[in-house]
Parts: C-alpha cells; structure tokens; sequence
C-alpha cells in the first residue's frame, strides 16, 4: 500500500505551525515598515569592538538629529546595554518598550532580561540542548524585533554576534537589512576571521557599506602620542581584498564612553552615516 | 502533522490535547467514518523542539502575549519583564544624568535604581533623583 502525501489530504493541520512560522515573520515584517534602515554591525572575530562601534554610531546619528534604536543581537555576550547606560525595559499589553540609552538612544539587550552577571539560561530538556539551542537564540532575537515597540527610526543598528554564520541568521529574519558595517582590528587573525565573515555576508546577499578598523591605536592617558596597539594593517587589506571602503580607524582611549568618543576619529562618524542613511 | 485511518482512508480529526507530565505532549485523533481513536505522545524532548520555535503546539492560536517565547524559555526574564525590573527613567531625569561623566554614569544611575527598588518606586524623576540625593548624601550628583 502506498500513502498519500501530506499535501494529498486536503483536511487541515490542526497545528498549522508553517502558518504560525509564517504568521511570526509577518509580525517581524510589519514592525519594520517603521524603520527606515536596518544596520548590521558585524565581524568574524570575537573582542574586536563591535558593540563599541555599534554604540558609537548609533550616539553620533542620535546626536546628528536621528531617531534610533540598538538592537544588541549577542545574546550570550550582551554589552550595549550597559555601553550605553541603558534604562529598564517596560512591558505593555501588547510591546515591550525598549530601554533609554545615552543620547535616546532605544536599547533592547538580553542584559536587561537577565539577572545580574546571570549567562543566558534556557528552560526546559537540558540534555541535548544543542539540538534546539540555535532556535530559541533566532526566536529570541525575532521576538526582540517584532515584539518591541520601537517606534519610528531612522535607523536601527543590530550588534551581531561574533562568528561567521550571525549575518545569515539576521537575513533570514530581516531580508531586508540594508548593510552590513564590518569591524575588524588592524591583526592578520583578525583579517582571516573576518574575511570569513564578509564572504558569509555576500552568500546571502547582504550589502556591506564598507569596514572600520578598530583599536587602530593607543591612547595612553600618560602620553601625548598615540602608539601603535597591534602590528597589522587588516582594515585596509580587506577593503582592497573585497574591494570595500576603508571607512576610517578608530583608536582606543581607556575609559571613552561611545558617546565620548565620536570625536576621536574625525569624519569616521560622517562616512558612515553617509553611507548607511 | 495529519493523521490517516488506513481503513478508512480518512483524515482523522482532534479532539484533545493533555501535558500529563515529564515534558510529554499528547494529542488525541479519532477517525470520522469508523469512530477508531489514536492518541499521539512526543517525548520531552521532541516536544522542546517544536515549543522552542515559539509556536503553539497542538492548537492554532497565533495572538501570543508578546516576549512570549522568552518568558516561557529564559531563566529569569519573566520576573524582569512583569515590571519587576529596574525602574524607568523619564527623558527629563535621563538629561540630567547624561551630564554626569560617562565613566562614573553607570554607578551613579545603579545608585539611583537600587535607592528607588528599595522603596518601590517605579518611575525616577528629577524630584526622585533630588530626594535620593539629599538621603543618600550625594548632593554633588
């Protein structure tokens, strides 16, 4: 005896769960048409600054007259909540309110679900929790998006996760995203890491406005002078490698909040915007 | 998922739903034409993997509470997104600590949130924040 197909029995699936899938991307769908550009601040390499650099775009644009939301998508690594000394996140019937940050800036970070210092724990089955854990992390971040009243923006910047594969998570969640801004430091680990990243990006189509080389020096509060902080040239060898602009270098002055720091690297700020908006 | 009575080639239709325990889902069917019941139990773990993609397992119903799936799957998130997290800041009272400096921001604000949970405030206005000030001593904040 051969089976019908699933699709053979015209009854209906009383789960429907393709249609609630869908249903959920539509929800994702219809809070966006209130953004103007989605940003995806990316990098191969773990520790390169990425949400510094997200924090401080995000600050500059906000300052620049912008309205706009930072959506930190390290769930398990979350710092723009605290970059940007971030307010409490509020529940209504139907949203969440994202959190105030420095300059007005909208924040939602899984920093501010957690306990304090607490890492991201998942309810449920703990044996085999690699089997569903990818899932839960791309459901949380959808809820983060379609959940959250974030209102009108002009710009919402999403703090990626280290790690080749994070920009096609985002893309299949937001298909629209406009660019990527790829953060790389001057070493050759990081340029192999990243190059990593930006070929994952362009598998999935994702345009990327251009690189930022961060930690491009040091700042010593005793010296004058700033000095080199690692030996490489990594931001410029991957906008002539993936022929991308080499948007601008950002140096590192211990204890720079991101609002404070939009003056270090003159004109970075300006290039950046100016591709993104 | 659909279910088929062999003998009668017909689409078997729900009629329950139970959690009995352990993490099992079960979901009853019972065929149309010979009145044959069935009942289908996931184990705990397939049941996991469905619930971790944020769906309703067994019904159709679409109009989750909002942070629905970290509520239910995030240690701890349901507690803070109750509304029984830090307090809010209002624009007025986020300006006045934006012109503290940014490396003592953070503590000064945590200050300020662990003085207002204390006494169940849940808002932070420039008055909070002045009254803060004067109980805590830090005029010059």
């Amino acid at each position: 005896m051969r089976y019908r197909t699933y699709h053979d029995v015209p009854g209906k699936d009383r789960s429907q769960l393709a249609h609630q899938v869908a249903a959920q991307r539509a929800r994702v769908t219809e809070r966006l048409g209130a953004i103007d550009r989605v940003v995806a601040v990316m990098s191969g390499k773990g520790g390169v600054g990425k949400s510094y650099v997200a924090s401080v775009l995000a600050t500059a644009a906000s300052e620049a007259g912008k309205a706009v939301g930072v959506l930190d998508a390290d769930l398990n690594s979350p710092t723009v909540g605290r970059l940007l000394n971030a307010g409490p996140l509020n529940m209504t019937d139907v949203a969440m309110l994202p959190a105030v940050g420095d300059r007005g800036v909208r924040v939602v970070s899984s920093d501010l679900v957690l306990d304090e210092d607490a890492p991201l724990r998942w309810r449920g089955a703990s044996s085999e929790e690699f089997v569903w854990r990818g899932t839960l992390e791309v459901g949380m971040l959808r809820e983060f998006l379609a959940d959250v009243e974030w209102g009108q923006l002009d710009l919402l910047v999403v703090d990626l996760p280290p790690g080749a594969d994070a920009a096609k998570d985002l893309m299949t969640l937001i298909p629209s995203v406009a660019h990527g801004l790829v953060v790389t430091i001057p070493t050759e680990e990081s340029r192999r890491s990243v190059a990593r990243a930006i070929q994952a990006a362009q598998d999935v189509n994702m345009p990327l406005a251009g690189i930022v080389e961060n930690m491009s020096a040091y700042h010593s509060p005793d010296r004058g002078e700033p000095g080199p902080l690692f030996d490489g040239d990594a931001g410029a060898a991957l906008a002539t490698e993936f022929d991308l602009p080499l948007l601008g270098r950002l140096p590192l002055r211990p204890g720079r909040s991101p609002a404070d720091a939009v003056g270090d690297a003159p004109g970075l700020v300006d290039r950046v915007l100016e591709r993104l908006l | 998922m659909k279910f088929l009575c062999i003998d009668c080639d017909a689409q078997m239709e729900f009629f329950d739903r139970q959690e009995p325990g352990d993490g099992t889902f079960a979901a009853a069917f019972a065929c149309p034409t010979c009145g044959r019941r069935v009942a289908m139990l996931a184990n705990p773990m397939e049941t996991h993997l469905v619930g971790s993609l944020g769906v309703t397992i067994g019904g159709n119903t679409l109009d989750q509470d909002p942070l629905h799936l970290v509520k239910s799957h995030v240690e701890g998130a349901e507690g803070k997104l109750a509304g029984h997290g830090r307090p809010a800041w209002t624009p007025e009272s986020r300006s006045r600590l934006d012109r503290v400096p940014s490396f003592v921001r953070g503590m000064v604000m945590k200050i300020y949130n662990e003085w207002a949970m204390e006494r169940g405030i849940s808002e932070i206005t420039p008055d909070v924040m002045d009254e803060a000030r004067v109980d805590l001593g830090l005029e010059e904040m």
